[in-house]
This record gives C-alpha cells, structure tokens and sequence, in this order.
C-alpha cells in the first residue's frame, strides 16, 4: 500500500475536536502569559515526568490521524469482519427489538447521552423522571418496594446482593449459600469477589434438595448447618433456564436471620410470580432484553430491588422526589450519603455511577409497551419456547421454564450447534451432552422450526415438527403471576410512536446537556462526544453479537478490542490493558485486586494496607477496601500536594504491610505535583505497588506517561478523555492498565472467546480475576474510543492536551479577582482544571456556592463542581473542546455573579431575599402572580441581554435536598401530585 | 448552657445523677448541614467510651456518634428518630439523641476548651 496522503485542509478531525482556533489561541496565551501552548506546557509540567524529545512516548504505535471518513471505512471493514446470527445463546443476553423511536430519540440523541449524572437536580428533571419510571418498573415487576437507578451489570449486581445481605443480616456466619444454577459469569465474578473480603461461598443445587425433600412440603432438603449462611442467592428462572420456587429455602434462611436474593428475568416477571411474592430481600438482574442491543456484552442497565426497610442498604444511585421551592414535586439524587464515593473507606460497595442511558432506554421500553404490550411479548417467548419443548418431548431436560429449553443429545451437543450455526443460528453448548436453547422476542416460528428439525434429526427423530399449539404448560401454576404491575399512568400513555416522540423531547426538553452549552464539571471531562465516534454503535455488526458468540464470528469486535488496548497502552506507558471493567470504580478494584493477587503470588500474604492521600476521591478507599485492604490516610500540606514527611513515616510505620500506594495525578485539586517521582519511589523502596488514579489522564495525553513516572497499574475513564459520553450518569468504561509483571492478574473471564491480554504464560485461577459479567466490558460503546484515538493520532491527543490546559488557566485567570484559584502548581499555572475558592464569599456576602450554582443556571450554565475535593468550593474544568466564546461567556457570568453577591454585601439586595438565594428562577416564578422581590423580573431571568434570544429555563425552582431525605418516595408520584 | 460538658468528638454531654444525656453540638450540627436520618443504638446496649454507636446523616455527609463514657443506653431519643430535623433546630434541647446510665465520668471539656476547639 502506498503512503497515504495527509488530511487536506478542514479534513483534520481535531480541528474540529477542539475548540480553539489560531486566534483565540493567542488571544488566550495572551491573557495567560505565555507566547506557546509548548512554553505554557513546559512551564506547567513538571520537568521530570515530561517526556523528552526523542524518548519512547508511545506513538509509534498510533497509527497517523484519519479524517472521519477514513475512520468510518476502518470501522465499516471491522464491522465486515463480524458475523450476525441469530443467538439462542441466553445465559443473561437476549435478542431484542429496539423500537426505533427510543433508538433514534434517546440512543442517538446528544439531549440524552450528552447530559451528566444529574447533580444539579433542577436542570435534570427529564432524566430524573425516566429513572423513577425505571425504578418503578423495576420494583413493580420484582414484587419489592423500592429499586434504585440501576446497577452496572446483573453479575457485580448479584455480588452487591451479596455484600448487602452481609451487612443487613442477622447471622453471624460468613458463609453465602449460592444455587448451583446460576450464569457461569456471575460464579466467577462471586468467586473472586467473595475471596477478597472473607466470605464463604457454599454452592448446592437447591432445586434438586428441595425436589427430593418432597413436593409440596416447605421442607428445603437441607439440613441446619447448610442453612447456617447471612444469605441465599438463587437465579429465578435458573441459568439452565428452569422454573422452581424457591419460596422455603428462603423462608428457611430468613428465619435464621439470613438475607434472601434473587435474580430475576424483567420479562418472565410479566407471566410468573415475582421475587418478593416468594419471599425474596432483594432482587437483581439485567434490563438488556428490554429493547438494549446485545452489544458483545454491553453495556446494559443492571438492576436492585429491596423489600421496605433495606432502604438504606441499597448501593449506587437512587433517585427520589421531594419538592422545590415553589412547593411543586421535583426529582433528586437521593439518600446521597449513602454512595460509596461518601462512605470512602467505610464503604461497602463498589458501584459509584450508573447505567443511565441503558436504564432510560430500557424503562421507556416499558412505557412503550406498557403492561400488556410487555405480557403480550412474554406470551409469545414463553409460547415458542413451550412448542419447541413439546416437538422435543422426553429430550428435554426441565418441565417448568420460561424462554430457555435444556435438551438432553448425549455425545453430539456440539455437532448439533455447529449443524445449527451452518444455519445461522447460536445456541449455548452446555456440555456434550446438554445443548441449551433461549427463544427471545425477535425468534421467528422459522428459527423454532429450524432449531426443532436439527435436533429432532440428529436425534434420529426426523418426524420432529413445531406443532401449531403446544400441549405443555411450562409455567407451574404455583408460580403463575397474578398481581398487577406498571399500574402508572405513564406505562399506559405513551404507545403511539407520536406520543412517545414528544415525551422523549418532553423529557428531553427539561435537561442541560452538552448540546445547550458548556458543563464545565471538575474531575469529569465534559468534552465533545463527536457524531463520527458514536455512529458506529447502533451499526448491528457491533451491537447485535451475543457477548459469548464463537471466536469465528467475532474477529472485527476482537481485532477493535486489541487495537484500542493497544493504543491505550501506548499512551500511557503501559504493558497491557483490559477493557472488562465498566466504570472507574471497577477498574479501580481490578487495579487493586491485581496487586492483591501479585502480592500473594510472591507469598507476601501481610500486604494488605493500602495508602492514600486525604485529598483522594472517595472511590479510592471504597475500592480498596473491597480488595480487601486496610486504608491508611497519607495527610496532604497546605498547598494541597502529598505530605512527604507523612507519607515516609507511613511507610516505615507499617513496612513490609504496604501493599499499594494510590495517587492521582494530576492531583484531584488539578495541579502537576512537583514530588510524584519521589513518592513513587518510596512506595517501591518499600516493595509496595504504585496505582495511579487516571481520572485526570486528559492533563497529560502526549506530554506525560504514568508508567514512565512509577505507575504500576492505573484505569483509565474513557467516559472522560477518551469521549465515551457521559450518558446522563452512565455508560462509563474504566479499562485497567498495568505493566507486565502485573498481567497474570488482569481481569480474564471464563467465557472469554480469547485471551487479548498477552500474560506471559500464566495461567488464570478458576474464577479468571473477573470484575464484569462480560468478557471485554462494554464493547459496543468501544468504537467511540477507538474512533477517538484513530481521528487524533498522537498530535491530535497531545494539543487537545495543551488546548485543555490552556482554557483552564485562562478561566483561572480571568476569575482570579472575582473568586480566588485555591490550589497551583508550579509557575502558579494549573493544569486542566481549576478550583475556585467561594468560601471568602460567603464570609463577606453570605452567598453560598449552592448560591452561585443555582444562578448559573439562570445565565444559562451548569454548575461547576461543587464542593470536591474542598467543601465550599467550585471545581472548573473547561476542556478543549470549548470555543472561545463560551469561554468567555461562562466568564462574564461569574464576574456578573460575584458583583450580584457584592450588592448584597453592600445592602442593595437583602440576604434572604436576592436573585442568588432565590435562583433559579422558573417561567413560573417571574410570571405568575405578584413580584414582590427587591429585584425586577428582567434582573431575574434575563440577567444578561443575550439569553433573550434563546434561553434554558429551568422546569422547577430550588429543591429541597433535606425534605426528599426525610420522606423517602422513590417511584412515580400519582399524577395529582402535579396537579 | 454553661452546665454541658463537651467531647472532642462535638458532643455535649449533661450529667444528671448517674445518667448522662448525649447530643451533638451546634457546632457539629451546622457543619453537617440539614440532618435527615439518625440511627441510635437501642435501650439496653451497652457502650464502651470512645466506640462508634451511631450514625447521623446530612444530605450531604455522615456523621457519627461516638460514646462519651461507659455505660448502658436508658433510652434513645425517638422524638429525633422521627423528625431529625430537631438536630438542627435545637441541637443541645430536643435534638438530644441517648441517655446513658455510667458508673465513671471521664474527663470532659468545659464550655471554655470546647469553644476554643472550634475556634480553629
């Protein structure tokens, strides 16, 4: 092949990536000083961790930039390489139809996947109500009270079962007594979660014990020491897809003061008894065969039901109601102090984010159908199945089953799937004996007939035919669903294809996304989501292989996968990459459990505490605590950097016990630490691993490596500078990186079609050091990245460096007089992130940074960061892919801020009555009856000329945090509540 | 109220007899901000000076309880299980949150230390 030719001029992808052009580059070099982007670099980096010209930085394994053309044709010729067909596979991934309003008005719109997790509640009411709707739903059809906003997949969610039925239950055991049928990715992911932190995993099979115990008894067919467990997990229906009630097993935990879970199929839910009809605590599954593409494994939108009273037990997000200021219900993040990034090492989950896109996708699958659309299509599914299972008659394995039928084909399991895969169709290979068959809702009576004829002939039952009716009834009558479900008028309004277009921009209406205007969130990255890099997701070749689909028909996915790893790798001066972890928290205890698996190799069992700087975020010593870690808090000096002093006496203090340091870098108050090299190596003077914290990997692209300055392992947040979008809290991707010595230990999975990790000859222990329950994580979301990479090249990446932080010490020194930079690094710069100080504000004004929070939304702006990492802050991360403009826009609004709060010093304004205190401020609110504040209406929600143009108007006033805490509603308010 | 003695942990502490009434201070409740949950150890628990024994959640952190003497709990406040907003709006009256019979007082600090603690 000859050279290609360069990008011609407007072609280059990261000229269109970053915001800043030629002039307002300078116009920014300017006003900071400095007469380059390489001098202002040079001054900011620190010198001993810059790369040097000429040394080895990692490009010359990135490919030159492509225009997005050339992408989209690389990733077309990728997507050739993957075979679709039809899975029958199940084991938790099912076919299904994605409607194509939610496709194109939800997947495909920047109003949706753009936005952030919704912090700022008054700007995020359209989310906030779809996740009711999902939390409704969910615990709707798992017969329990309350669900939070969903989890990240149905395995790490059986394992959170597991650790919530810990800490609520009475027993004193440390045993967890598991059913043997449960999906072979969640018993890994329970086996090496469990080991971590000192629990006992007892697997029985608890639907032959209590079939042999005797039907219709109560009796489990166990006897008191198999039942002397904290809790008991059962998959309903099981993983080989059979149908039994666990109701006296789990009255038999429960009366020892055990802890009952479940994970549950949504869909089978509509026809068969719920969870919490049969006694379950919890419940927990996948929203995926509620219209989300399969996607090779992800991402879907896990989820938790708790019976009242388990509450406060619940991990991750939940979204709640509660009312604003004019007294109008409004939605909210709720019981906050209960999420882990708060609870830091007193945490006791490790799911910090969501997946919120997935879970709105998924919940307005349910709108769309509403209750009997959802019934109509488990009729059909469970009908299917049931024909399939009566043309096979005695071959089958179980009687009761919803939509998965076990056939017993001794010794030809696999011939009868290769005969099937000739015809396009996956079905699950259990053993030589055993084949397994999922009918979802996209299997045709064709398909069933086909996978009938197949094995009927390969039976030597050649007269085997689908019969029109099915003479069996799959769904004992015991276990037969009599109560009602998504009662909601909102899962009965919605189900023409108009009406589910406008509530989507209903919703969507309501909500503050990149696609209004800069969200300037500290520690987060907010950077463009280009329409190149998310074009490829819904293509089918990528979303629609089952994630255990046979190597042959998935070379394109897996050749993606090893490309981006290595890419990764390159980048960050890493060895190897694996993109199984879906979010920074996971990756984080993939990180760490690595360096528990390390140290225990080398017979260094007494490794177990970890250190970590006060200013770390929270996540750090929840995910080293579920590594089974000790915490040891290392202090920081005023100016915010590691305490040196204090990190080595923290060291000599507990020598040989020092299993890891974690570090971010730049530092969580954004700025280049000065002594990074010298705290790297202590910690490996003291034989202890160095994991750095890449949250904030987009201040160093192309100018720093991690494993160049003493990284042993990291993850990366693709969600954050790999443009992965932020989908209003969820999907995220936090692949973990380590060098070499540390391979062996990187996530694998028991399932996986290939190993892409190259681990030098180790071997994998059974439970494969999985931290998801598929292979590679997410891969459906992984062209976005991929695409990022190949549209910058390394040139690309390092100036969207340099034009981050340029654009965050221009705002910080633009606002320096108005709100003092609390934290630089050296030469006074920061580095792609800054924080200003408000509390001297609130000395002087009373003014608060909730104040200014809210009053941005009246300039038409989302909050910065509030109060992290320093209480009474805000945190301003620009990033490159802001204009000028809005730059200076977002400016002039602080400085319009800080005179507004200036006036209520100075009286003009009383304190409780001022446009700050009473921000936002709704259309209601400055039109419907008397104005009676100091300030006129213009002042209100025109504050500055422009936004009468075009303005956002926030749907509801100030939301009361503390009255949602206090009356905990957490599923659809009855619509007079809106009245 | 100048009768109270303080711990280093923000509690307040009013001995009566034999039986110390336990809270948080002003101080403390200003710092965690609108309080919304409180769970307290139940009548009959015995404490150990020093130990966690309670929780105390804001929107926007947790706080928690520490025992200021040796003892055994008489009672928890219910009144502040039900509305814990009485943290807030009357932490060393109605916001009170155990009563603890002890046999032994530790040292305790006076008004004067206490305000000079948070003096910072």
């Amino acid at each position: 092949m000859s050279a290609a030719p360069g990008p011609r001029l407007g072609e280059l992808f990261a000229d269109r990536h970053i915001g800043l052009d030629r002039a307002a580059e300078q116009h920014m070099l300017d006003a900071v000083g400095y007469a380059s982007v390489d001098a202002l670099m040079d001054a900011a980096v620190p010198s001993g961790i810059r790369l040097q010209p000429g040394e080895n930085d990692g490009t010359a394994a990135l490919p030159p930039a492509a225009t997005e053309r050339e992408a989209l044709a690389e990733l077309r010729a990728l997507a050739d390489r993957n075979t679709v067909r039809r899975s029958m596979i199940g084991l938790g991934y099912y076919g299904t139809v994605t409607p194509s309003v939610i496709q194109r008005n939800v997947l495909e719109n920047p109003s949706w996947y753009t936005a952030y997790t919704p912090y700022q509640p008054e700007i995020s009411q359209g989310r906030l109500e779809a996740l009711i709707n999902f939390q409704t739903m969910v615990a709707d059809l798992t017969g329990l009270t309350t669900a939070n906003a969903s989890m990240l997949d149905e395995s790490t969610a059986v394992v959170e079962g597991m650790l919530l039925a810990r800490r609520a239950s009475k027993s004193a055991s440390t045993a967890f007594l598991v059913d043997a049928d449960v999906l072979p990715q969640t018993r890994a992911l329970l086996q090496h979660r469990a080991e971590a932190v000192g629990i006992e995993l007892r697997f029985a099979d608890l639907a032959d014990a209590a079939a042999a115990a005797g039907d219709g008894s109560s009796a489990t067919g166990l006897d008191d020491a198999d039942l002397d467990v904290f809790g008991v997990f059962v998959q309903y229906p099981g993983a080989s897809g059979r149908l039994w009630n666990p109701s006296a097993v789990f009255a038999a935990v429960k009366e020892r003061g055990g802890i009952a879970v479940a994970a549950a199929d949504l869909l089978a839910q509509t026809l068969v008894a719920a969870p919490g009809e049969l006694g379950a605590d919890v419940a927990v599954g996948s929203s995926q065969r509620f219209g989300v593409p399969m996607g090779f494994g992800g991402p879907h939108a896990g989820f938790m039901a708790v019976r009242a009273g388990l509450e406060r037990q619940l991990p991750g997000r939940l979204v709640g109601v509660s009312l604003d200021a004019a007294g109008h219900p409004a939605y909210r993040l709720s019981l906050q102090t209960r999420e882990q990034h708060i609870r830091r090492e007193k945490a006791t989950s490790n799911i910090c984010t969501a997946q919120v896109l997935l879970a709105v996708m998924a919940s307005m699958y349910a709108v769309y159908h509403g209750p009997a659309g959802l019934k109509r299509i488990a009729h059909r599914v469970n009908r299917t199945a049931t024909r399939l299972a009566d043309a096979l008659g005695d071959a089958v394995v179980h009687g009761s089953f919803f939509d998965t039928v076990q056939v017993h084909v001794p010794g030809i399991a696999h011939r009868v799937a290769a005969d099937l895969r000739d015809l396009d169709i996956l079905v699950h290979v259990v053993d030589d004996l055993t084949l397994q068959v999922s009918v979802d809702e996209t299997t045709t009576d064709a398909e069933a007939t086909t996978v009938a004829r197949v094995i009927g002939a390969a039976l030597g039952r050649p007269e085997v035919a689908l019969p029109v009716k099915a003479a069996l009834v799959s769904v004992p009558a015991e276990l037969v669903r009599t109560s009602e479900y998504l009662t909601h008028p909102v899962f009965d309004t919605h189900h023409s294809e108009t009406g589910m277009m406008r509530y989507l921009k209903h919703l969507a209406d309501k909500d503050y996304a990149l696609d209004r205007g800069m969200i300037p969130l500290g520690s987060c990255t907010m950077k463009l989501n280009a329409a190149t890099e998310m074009a490829a997701v819904t293509w089918p070749e990528f979303a629609d292989l089952h994630p255990f689909a046979p190597e042959a028909d998935v070379h394109g996915s897996l050749e993606l996968i090893e490309q981006l790893q290595s890419w990764l790798a390159a980048v960050t001066g890493y060895d190897r990459v694996s993109l199984q972890p879906n979010a920074g928290s996971q990756g984080e205890l993939a990180g760490l459990l690595a360096i528990r698996g390390y140290h225990l190799s080398r017979g260094d069992a007494q490794r177990t505490i970890c250190l970590i700087p006060s200013s770390a975020h929270g996540t750090n010593a929840a995910s080293a605590v579920l590594a089974g870690m000790r915490v040891v808090v290392v202090a920081c000096t005023e100016t915010g950097d590691v305490d040196l002093d204090d990190l080595r006496a923290k060291i000599a203090q507990h020598a040989d016990e020092i299993a890891a340091l974690m570090i971010t870098y730049p530092s969580t108050h954004g700025v280049y630490e000065h002594e990074v090299r010298a705290i790297t190596d202590a910690v490996h003077a003291a034989g202890g691993q160095v994991y750095v914290d890449g949250a904030n990997l987009n201040a160093l692209l192309g100018y720093a490596r991690f494993g160049d300055f003493g990284g042993d392992v990291s993850h990366l947040n693709l969600h954050k500078t790999f443009c992965i979008p932020h989908g209003g809290g969820g999907p995220g991707v936090g692949p973990v990186a380590a060098k070499a010595h540390l391979a062996p230990f990187l996530p694998g999975h028991p399932l996986q079609q290939r190993d892409t990790i190259d681990r030098g000859g180790a071997s994998l222990p059974d439970h494969h050091n999985i931290v998801s329950a598929a292979p590679y994580g997410s891969p459906s979301i992984l062209p976005i990245s991929w695409s990022y990479v190949r549209m910058m090249g390394a040139d690309g990446l390092k100036r969207a460096t340099g034009a981050a932080v340029l654009a965050a010490n221009y705002v910080a020194v633009r606002l320096r007089d108005a709100f003092p930079v609390l934290y630089a690094g050296d030469n006074g710069l920061v580095a792609h992130e800054c924080i200003l100080d408000l509390r001297p504000l609130r000395e002087a004004t009373g003014i608060t940074v909730d104040d200014v929070a809210k009053r941005l939304i009246d300039y038409g702006f989302h909050a910065p960061t509030m109060s992290f990492p320093v209480a009474g802050t805000l945190m301003v991360e620009p990033t490159e892919s802001e204009d000028l403009a809005e730059l200076d826009r977002f400016v002039e609004a602080m400085i319009a801020i800080r005179a507004e709060a200036d006036a209520v010093a100075a009286g003009e304004w009383s304190k409780d009555d001022n446009p700050l205190v009473n921000a936002p401020h709704s259309a209601e609110s400055a039109i419907v009856g008397e104005w009676t504040h100091p300030y006129d209406r213009e002042r209100a929600v025109y504050p500055v000329h422009s936004l009468i143009a075009g303005k956002y108007w926030p749907p509801v006033r100030r939301i009361d945090q503390a009255y949602g805490d206090r009356n905990l509603v957490c599923a659809c308010p009855p619509v007079e509540a809106f009245a | 109220m100048s009768d109270l003695k303080y711990t280093a942990e923000h509690e307040w502490v009013a001995v009566d007899g034999d039986v110390a009434t336990v809270g948080i201070t002003a101080y403390a409740a200003d710092k965690l901000g609108d309080v919304v949950y409180v769970d307290l150890p139940a009548a009959g628990s015995s404490l150990a000076s020093g130990a966690i024994v309670g929780e105390i959640e804001s929107t926007k952190s947790v706080g928690e309880l520490f025992a200021p003497v040796d003892g055994e709990v008489v009672e928890a406040n219910q009144a502040v299980i039900d509305d814990p907003s009485l943290v807030n709006s009357d932490p060393t009256g109605a916001g009170w949150m155990i009563r603890v019979r002890f046999t032994e007082l530790p040292t305790l600090l006076s008004a004067e230390e206490y305000a000079a603690l948070t003096a910072e």
